[in-house]
C-alpha cells in the first residue's frame, strides 16, 4: 500500500481524504486534520483574505497542502480573479475551482468551470474543478489541462451520498484523471463505497461539521477511506444482483 | 384601539401641526400610495403579484397541529408547509422546529455566524412615517456627516476589527443624494471587506453606480406587504409608493449588485402574513435571479426618541423565534439576520438556531462612534437616533459571547470581484 500514492499535478500524497474547512470552528481545524490524516485542507480564498482575528491561515498545520478554492465566484473571470488573488496571498498553485450561478444549491457551472480551467492552467495553477458530473464536461476539463476532476456525489451539505453514482462510475472509467468525489458525502460508509468504485480521493467538509464529535468522525472518514482503497486495489469479487450463478456453464456445448 | 404612533412634539409651526394633523385624520389629504411618481422606474416584474396572491389568500387559522407535524416530516419544505409551521398551530412544536432549524443551518452555513455593523452618516428625512424616529416631523437632532467625517467614523469601526459595514441614511434625496452616498461607499471600500446599503430605493441605474462605487448589498425593508396598512403608516414622501419599494431588491440586482435582503418591520401589521411575504419575496427573487445572495431580517418595532409606547405589539420573543424557525426550514440557504433591537439573550440563543449574521458595536445615531467607542465625550455635534437599541455589545464583547457558545464568528467571507 505505500507505493500506492495519490499524484495530483505531480505532487505525491499518501492521504486520500481532502478537508473542507468553511463550516466548523477553525480551533478544530488542526484535530480534524491529525485524526483525518488528511495531506490537503481547502480554504475559501473570501474567507482567507481578512484581517488579524480569524485568519484561517494561521489554524492550518505546517506541511499540509492548501487547496484554495473560488468560492463565490459566479463566472469564469470571477474565479481567475479569484485564484490569481489567492496566489498572490502566498497559498500556492493548487486551485479547487469553483463556480456557481445558484446561491441555492450551489451547483457548479460547467460551461465556466471548463473555461476558467482552460485559463488557469495555462497559467500554471494546478486546478482542481469541482463539477456537475458530465462525461463531456469532464472530457473538456481533461483537454483544458485539470489536475484532476471533482465531480458532486450529491447537493454540497446534502449528507445523501452517492445520488450520483452511475454517472461518478462513468469518470472513473473513462477518463486518465484522478476522479475525487466531492460534495454530498456525509458518512463514512458513503465514501468507503466511493473509494470501492475506484475514486481516487474524497472530499467532505459538512458531514465532519454536523457530526457530533468531529475529531472522531474525522477519524472515521479516515478509516473507511482506507478500507475502500484497500477493496478497490484488491478487485472486489462479483456481488451477484440477485439469484445464483448457475452451476454449469450456459457455453457448456461448444467443443471446436 | 389607542394608537401609539402620533405624537406632537410641540415645536412644529401653526402650519405643519395643521397639514400633520391633517395626513393622520384625513385619508383623502394623502397622495395614491399605489401610484408611481414620474421619476420612478418601473420594471416588468410578476414577483409582486405571486408574493401578495400567496398573502392574500393565507388564512393561518384554517392549519392544524396534523399540518405542522406534516411539514416537519416532509424533506423540501413547500410554500403549503411554510404556511403551517407560521401558523398558531406550529407554536407548541417550537422546539421540534427548532431542531430542524438548527440542522438546517449547520448543513449550509457549518456553525459559522458573520458580524457586521452599521454606520448611520445622515438622519435627514423626507418622509412622515409615524413609528420612525426620523420621521420629518420628530424633533431631533439632524446631521450629515462630511466625508472627513465619514471617514473619521470608518477608522474607529475599522480599527475595532470590523470588516464588513452597512451605511444608512435617512430618506432624504435633497440632503443625502446618490453623489454623496457614492462617495461614502467609495471610502468604505478603503476600510472595509464588505460594503451593504440600506438607503431609500433608487432606480437600476443608480443602483448600477453605487456598486461601482463598492457596494455589494441592497437592504430594502417592506416595512409592511399590507399596502392599506402601509398606507395609513406612511402618510408623506416618496416612501409612501408601495409598489416602488416593493422592486427595490430586484432593481438592486438588476444594476449589478450581488446579493438583497427583505423584511417587514414587526409589529406594523399582521406578522403572520407579513412574515409568509417577507420569504415568499425572497423565494420568488432566488427563482428569478438564482445567483443572488439573499437574506432575510426580522426586525421588531422598538421605542424611538419622543415616543417611548412603541412596541412590537403581539410579536413577542416566542414568535419571534418560531418566524425565523420557519424561514430556516423553508429557505435553508438564505442568511438570516438579527439585529441590536433583540436582547443579548435572545441574540446568543437564536444563532444556535438559526440566525446567520448579528450586528455588533452599534450606533443608530450619527457620528457618534468615536464617543461610543473609546468613552470619550465628543466635543462634535452629533445626530439623534432612528431607534433605541437592546444589545449595546462591542465586536470584542460579541466576538467572544460567540465563540463562548461554541460558533465560529466570521468577519468576512466575501470578495468584491
Amino acid at each position: 500500500m505505500n507505493e500506492d500514492k495519490l499524484i495530483i499535478g505531480g505532487r505525491e500524497f499518501q492521504s486520500r481524504f481532502i478537508l473542507g474547512s468553511g463550516k466548523y470552528s477553525l480551533n478544530l481545524i488542526e484535530a480534524a486534520v491529525k485524526d483525518a490524516g488528511a495531506e490537503i485542507i481547502t480554504l475559501a480564498v473570501r474567507r482567507a483574505n481578512t484581517r488579524e482575528q480569524e485568519n484561517i491561515l494561521d489554524f492550518i498545520p505546517k506541511g499540509v497542502t492548501l487547496l484554495p478554492n473560488t468560492s463565490g465566484a459566479r463566472t469564469a473571470e470571477e474565479a481567475v480573479r479569484i485564484a490569481r488573488l489567492a496566489r498572490e496571498l502566498g497559498c500556492g498553485d493548487f486551485v479547487k475551482v469553483e463556480i456557481m450561478r445558484d446561491s441555492k444549491y450551489l451547483l457548479p457551472d460547467n460551461q465556466e468551470t471548463v473555461k476558467a480551467t482552460q485559463i488557469l492552467a495555462k497559467e500554471g495553477f494546478i486546478v482542481m474543478p469541482y463539477m456537475y458530473p458530465d462525461l463531456n464536461t469532464a472530457r473538456d476539463l481533461a483537454a483544458a489541462g485539470a489536475a484532476a476532476v471533482m465531480p458532486l456525489a450529491s447537493p454540497i451539505g446534502s449528507n445523501k451520498g452517492l445520488a450520483t453514482r452511475d454517472f461518478i462510475q462513468i469518470l472513473i472509467d473513462e477518463i486518465d484523471l484522478p476522479i475525487i468525489v466531492d460534495a454530498g458525502i456525509g458518512r463514512p460508509s458513503q465514501a468507503c463505497e466511493a473509494m470501492e468504485m475506484g475514486a481516487a480521493a474524497i472530499m467532505a467538509n459538512t458531514a465532519l461539521a454536523t457530526a457530533g464529535n468531529l475529531p472522531m468522525m474525522a477519524s472515521a472518514f479516515r478509516q473507511a477511506i482506507e478500507a475502500g482503497r484497500k477493496a478497490y486495489l484488491a478487485c472486489p469479487g462479483r456481488v451477484l444482483a440477485r439469484g445464483a450463478a448457475a452451476s454449469d456453464p450456459l457455453t457448456g456445448f461448444l467443443h471446436d | 384601539m389607542e394608537n401609539q404612533f402620533f405624537i406632537d412634539t410641540g415645536t412644529l409651526s401653526p402650519e405643519a401641526l395643521a397639514r400633520k394633523h391633517q395626513l393622520e385624520t384625513d385619508p383623502s389629504s394623502r397622495k395614491n400610495h399605489m401610484e408611481y411618481l414620474p421619476e420612478m422606474e418601473q420594471i416588468d416584474s410578476d414577483i409582486c403579484s405571486r408574493v401578495i396572491g400567496q398573502m392574500d389568500s393565507y388564512e393561518y387559522s384554517r392549519y392544524t397541529a396534523r399540518d405542522v407535524k406534516d411539514a416537519l416530516e416532509h424533506e423540501t419544505c413547500s410554500i403549503e408547509d411554510f404556511k403551517a409551521l407560521l401558523s398558531p398551530a406550529a407554536e407548541p412544536f417550537l422546539e421540534e422546529m427548532a431542531q430542524r432549524a438548527r440542522l438546517e443551518t449547520s448543513r449550509h452555513f457549518g456553525n459559522t455566524v458573520y458580524l457586521f455593523t452599521p454606520l448611520y452618516i445622515a438622519n435627514y428625512c423626507e418622509n412622515y412615517c409615524v413609528y420612525c424616529g426620523f420621521n420629518c416631523y420628530n424633533h431631533i437632532r439632524r446631521m450629515k456627516l462630511t466625508m472627513e467625517q465619514i471617514e473619521q467614523e470608518m477608522k474607529v469601526i475599522a480599527d475595532s476589527g470590523m470588516e464588513e459595514i452597512l451605511i444608512l441614511t435617512g430618506e432624504s434625496h435633497q440632503m443625502s443624494d446618490i453623489k454623496y452616498i457614492g462617495e461614502a461607499c467609495k471610502l468604505a471600500r478603503n476600510y472595509f471587506r464588505m460594503v451593504g446599503l440600506e438607503i431609500y430605493p433608487v432606480n437600476t441605474e443608480d443602483y448600477r453606480y453605487l456598486h461601482q462605487c463598492g457596494a455589494d448589498y441592497v437592504t430594502v425593508f417592506q416595512e409592511t406587504y399590507d399596502a392599506d396598512t402601509y398606507e395609513s403608516l406612511h402618510l408623506l414622501g416618496h416612501k409612501r409608493v408601495w409598489p416602488y419599494r416593493f422592486d427595490a431588491q430586484e432593481r438592486a440586482l438588476m444594476g449589478g449588485m450581488r446579493g438583497a435582503a427583505c423584511s417587514a418591520l414587526l409589529g406594523l401589521s399582521d406578522f403572520r402574513r407579513d412574515a409568509l411575504a417577507s420569504a415568499l419575496h425572497v423565494y420568488y427573487l432566488q427563482r428569478k435571479y438564482p445567483h443572488a445572495e439573499l437574506s432575510l431580517s426580522c426586525p421588531r418595532l422598538r421605542p424611538i426618541i419622543n415616543n417611548d409606547r412603541i412596541n412590537p405589539l403581539d410579536v413577542h420573543e416566542k414568535q419571534l423565534c418560531q418566524m425565523i424557525c420557519a424561514y430556516r426550514i423553508f429557505l435553508p440557504f438564505v442568511g438570516i439576520t438579527v439585529s441590536s433591537r433583540e436582547s443579548a439573550a435572545f441574540r446568543n440563543g437564536i444563532v444556535k438556531i438559526a440566525a446567520t449574521k448579528v450586528s455588533a458595536g452599534v450606533s443608530t445615531g450619527i457620528g457618534d462612534h468615536e464617543s461610543k467607542y473609546s468613552g470619550k465625550e465628543s466635543e462634535s455635534l452629533q445626530g439623534d437616533e432612528q431607534f433605541e437599541i437592546n444589545d449595546n455589545r462591542s465586536l470584542d464583547a460579541m466576538y467572544q459571547d460567540i465563540a463562548g457558545e461554541g460558533l465560529q464568528p466570521v468577519l468576512n467571507d466575501y470578495l468584491y470581484v
